[in-house]
């Protein structure tokens, strides 16, 4: 491929569908939400961009504000988790044997291909009060129960007399696991690309060099892998603001987050210009977030070339 | 692809299929005269089994039969302009949004004979006068089914549900912001539409102070939490419970002494609709007698049709949970819309409500 310089014609020509599509399904409906974040109900069908910012100014209700610091940090709590489940396993993948390595990155998609919704309701069936977690969890303290018992131990007070079931849906931590479990293949991925390209024999030379082998992970593979995880940081992190579906059927309704409050207001409350003007805080958000990588990028590009991992 | 198989055909082959693929897409609804079609919205296992295929074969008309959750999805998909849909069926309150926002078609009432078998106490209802724009499909009531042996007595009020730490960690709510307001008013005794904002605060505040008893505020599917014995009480349109009822004789159903929301859901069509004459003959076919007991017997919801009640075995015209006592149906009041400018403060207060603990 020839630099686009070179070749303008040739880049105009392809790059202009792309631009279009861009232009025609992304950034108008965009214009059109952001329009109607600065506008107002004049009737129970239309919007009038008043250039108001009424909508806006809502946003800083204690209880909207609440709900967008819940959503930050159920959002932070799960990506952190699918940054430290993830790293190992993508670390464990790239590391394969180039038989078994198309299987284990099957094994990480396959879930991929399942709808959101199914996977859900899956979680539902698990972690209910009665699901097949608590199941096990009861039948392993009633075994563990039989045997102190044998022992004559089970007045000692060492376990429970009655096996309390942990609950998990309706609670923050359902919904937290239930982010974790939609977005780790996510976050998997990007890991795993930065992690494969990665040259292993660097990990070698440290360990040579004398370094343990926490030391290693610490300081020669996350920041040779780093490119990678910020990218899963941001893949994992963005959905995870937006979501809906998992306070309402695992949180029970219980734990919502800011994307409820938006659902409802183009459903419900049928108050579009204020769901806009929450949608585009989200919007807000995600460019900070992607500016701010943008930077870190360009600040490691201009470091000295010891800091990228390449010979000085 | 392998180009040995189709060496000097591939410009040929290419063209045959795009000309087959051509013939395959489907034709304007027009070219087949007498017949065509026509697109229903409908709620979920909301018909008969065999309800549309028995209209197809009457009529030879072909039906599209789409799905919507609850009322509001209905709205905000009509609301920017009818995307293809011809029969509509809203509830009361949402035929009184739709008629404030000029997105209904007035009845031609001579094209549908069958509007005769309608109960003469369903033809004249605020929500709709003279019922030009609706016509009734069924209607019901909102009430607690319940788990009877994990309960000493049948719960009779609305506050074993909103307002009593009996069944803490035990009780399903609905997640319709409206319909659970309405019924807080009416536990603190009043009007379920008299949304003043002192009415309005103290429903808020009776929820949050019994968010922490409840376990789940359930879209739809409180029977499913009742039936999985993940809670013993659940706030539920009543012939959703009843067909847990069916699977599970554990399970019962109450209309509270104080009274309840009674709904009408209804059939409409709405404007910008392509198939008026077969939308009419659709609303006709569905207000038969057989073909509404048909209906009725498979969602097991009341039947505001006279003549379709009338072939109904005894067991359903005398089933309390589907028709409710003279006393209860007193008690009891048909929703009204609050009113954008209400719905506003609603949607705040139940945000404040999802919110809390």
């Amino acid at each position: 491929m020839d630099d686009a310089r070179r070749r303008p014609l040739a880049f105009a020509a392809f790059g202009l569908p792309v631009l279009l599509w861009l232009g025609l399904f992304f950034v108008v409906p965009l214009g059109i939400v952001f329009l109607y974040s600065v506008g107002e109900n004049v009737s129970i069908t239309r919007i009038e961009t008043t250039w108001t910012l009424d909508n806006y100014a809502r946003i800083t209700d204690p209880v909207i504000l609440g709900l967008l610091w819940r959503s930050l940090w159920l959002a932070g709590v799960a990506t952190l988790i699918c940054l430290v489940v993830g790293l190992p396993m993508a670390l464990v993948i790239a590391t394969s044997s180039p038989g078994a390595k198309p299987w284990l990155l099957l094994a990480i998609m396959l879930p991929f291909w399942t709808n959101l919704l199914i996977r859900t309701y899956a979680l539902l069936n698990i972690l209910g009060t009665r699901g097949r977690l608590n199941d096990a969890l009861g039948w392993l303290h009633a075994r563990a129960r039989a045997l102190l018992e044998m022992f004559g131990l089970d007045g000692l007070g060492l376990l429970a007399e009655r096996f309390v079931p942990l609950t998990m849906l309706g609670t923050p931590s359902g919904v937290i696991y239930g982010i974790v479990y939609v977005s780790l293949p996510f976050a998997i991925l990007p890991i795993y690309s930065s992690l494969e390209r990665m040259d292993k024999s660097l990990l070698e030379a440290s360990l040579d060099l004398g370094a343990g082998q926490w030391t290693t992970v610490r300081r020669v593979l996350v920041p040779l892998a780093l490119p990678g995880i910020l990218t899963a940081a941001l893949i994992t992190f963005i959905p995870a603001l937006g979501q809906f579906l998992t306070p309402d059927l695992l949180g029970r309704g219980q734990v919502d987050m800011i994307a409820n409050v938006i659902e409802r207001q183009f459903k419900k409350a049928n108050d579009w210009p204020f769901g806009s003007a929450l949608s585009l805080l989200l919007l807000y958000v995600t460019f900070i977030l992607l500016a701010l990588r943008a930077f870190g990028d360009a600040a490691r590009a201009n470091r000295p070339d010891r800091a990228r991992g390449l010979p000085a | 692809m392998n180009r040995q198989r189709h060496p000097a055909h591939g410009r040929r082959r290419f063209l045959m299929g795009a000309a087959a693929a051509g013939i395959s897409l489907k034709l304007p609804a027009g070219a087949f005269a007498a017949d065509g079609e026509v697109n229903f919205y409908n709620w979920d296992t909301y018909i008969g089994e065999t309800t549309l295929e028995e209209f197809e074969a009457a009529t030879g008309i072909e039906v599209q039969y789409d799905l919507f959750a609850d009322n509001a999805e209905l709205f905000a998909k009509l609301r920017g302009g009818n995307p293809g849909y011809d029969v509509i069926v809203p509830s009361n309150d949402y035929v009184e949004q739709m008629r404030m926002a000029d997105l209904l078609l007035p009845l031609d009432h001579a094209k549908i004979p069958n509007i005769e078998n309608v109960d003469p106490l369903f033809m004249d209802p605020a929500f709709d006068p003279g019922r030009t724009f609706s016509l009734p499909y069924m209607w019901g009531t909102i009430g607690i089914g319940y788990r009877k042996s994990a309960v000493d007595a049948a719960p009779d009020s609305w506050s074993d549900l909103l307002a009593s730490d009996r069944y803490a960690g035990r009780i399903a709510l609905m997640s319709e912001p409206t319909t659970v307001l309405q019924l807080a008013m009416k536990t603190r005794g009043h009007s379920l539409n008299d949304w003043t904002d002192e009415n309005l605060a103290e429903a808020e505040a009776l929820l949050i102070a019994q968010k922490p008893r409840i376990t789940a505020f359930a879209p739809d599917n409180g029977q499913d939490l009742l039936l999985a014995g993940e809670v013993d009480l659940a706030m539920e349109w009543n012939g959703d419970i009843l067909q847990v009822m069916e699977e599970d004789d554990d399970i019962g159903y109450v209309l509270p002494k104080e009274g309840s929301i009674v709904w009408e859901d209804t059939l409409a069509i709405p404007v910008g609709a392509k198939n008026v004459e077969n939308a009419h003959a659709l609303i006709d076919f569905l207000l038969g007698a057989e073909v509404g007991a048909g209906i009725a017997d498979y969602v097991q919801y009341a039947t505001p049709n006279a003549a379709a009640k009338a072939l109904m075995s005894e067991e359903y015209r005398t089933n309390p949970a589907i028709y409710p006592s003279e006393a209860a149906m007193e008690a009891s009041e048909t929703s009204v819309f609050p009113g954008q400018e209400r719905m506003r403060a609603i949607d705040e207060a139940w945000t404040r409500v999802k919110a809390a603990g």
